[in-house]
């Protein structure tokens, strides 16, 4: 017998923590790191739910596309996020605070 | 207690306890360091969830991929090469006070809901998935995955045009 729901409450956690980084973290790269400890979290929902069905892989090819996804986020955030720092010259979120001049 | 319930248990204590030392960690590459180490402990999970070919795809992608852009960025974000990169918290009660809601909801709607009495058999589930992935990417999900290629090919492009042009801000003429 397989437990779960340890998977889902512990996907719950993830995601929170996630949450919790993006909003109280004053570093863009920081904030990029929450993002993806988020969508890992849903990553381990879809395997979790998976396992109701056995002999079907639909939860683990959406989880192969979400990873697809969060890669191409990752590159093209953090080449954002050097535009921004040879820009300004931080990479705190708080004083990037001007559209344009 | 069997062998794969005890290391199920040793993969979430890991992961759980990577993702709370990032929470608190205040040096960016401890934190991309333990980011990985969750990553890494939900590998196992999948592992152990009978999504094999999902475990060594997160191991090729983030730990080899993910964790260079991100240390990549770090470096080339850090002014003084000696003084690591510190990050300063901030919105740290109405953080916990969101983090800690949607905690609680999701926990409280998961331990409640039915679904979760359903334990699942581990017998039925003996095959590997990895054949049936390989076949099903080319049947069923053929054209997700070939726009997925179409993606990762705009995703690179695009993040070599916005890398290569830099402009400071004191260069612009106000």
């Amino acid at each position: 017998m397989f437990p779960t729901e340890h998977l889902l409450i512990l996907g719950a956690f993830l995601f929170s923590l996630g949450l919790l980084v993006i909003i109280t973290k004053r570093n863009t790269i920081m904030v990029l790191m929450g993002i993806e400890l988020m969508l890992n979290a849903s990553n381990l929902n879809l395997v979790a739910f998976n396992l109701f069905n056995p002999g079907s892989v639909d939860g683990q090819m959406f989880v192969l596309f979400v990873i697809i996804v969060a890669v191409s986020e990752a590159a093209v955030g953090l080449a954002i996020v050097l535009q921004v720092y040879q820009y300004f010259r931080t990479s705190v979120t708080d004083s990037i605070n001007e559209i344009s001049e | 207690m069997t062998t794969a319930t005890f290391m199920l248990y040793f993969f979430e204590a890991i992961t759980a306890a990577a993702a709370i030392a990032l929470v608190l960690v205040r040096n960016v590459f401890y934190g991309a360091l333990l980011l990985i180490v969750c990553l890494l402990g939900l590998a196992g999970i999948y592992v152990l969830a009978f999504a094999e070919f999902v475990a060594v795809t997160q191991i090729l992608i983030y730990a080899g991929g993910i964790l260079v852009i991100i240390i990549f960025g770090i470096m080339l974000t850090t002014r003084i090469a000696d003084k690591p990169l510190k990050v300063e918290h901030a919105n740290i009660f109405s953080g916990l006070l969101l983090a800690g809601g949607c905690f609680s909801l999701l926990a409280y709607v998961l331990t409640k809901e039915s679904f979760l009495q359903t334990t699942v058999s581990t017998q039925v589930d003996r095959f590997s998935h990895v054949n049936t992935i390989g076949i099903s990417l080319l049947t069923t999900y053929m054209l997700p995955f070939e726009i997925a290629g179409l993606l990762l090919l705009i995703a690179l492009v695009a993040a070599s045009v916005i890398a290569s042009t830099s402009k400071s801000k004191s260069d612009v003429p106000h």
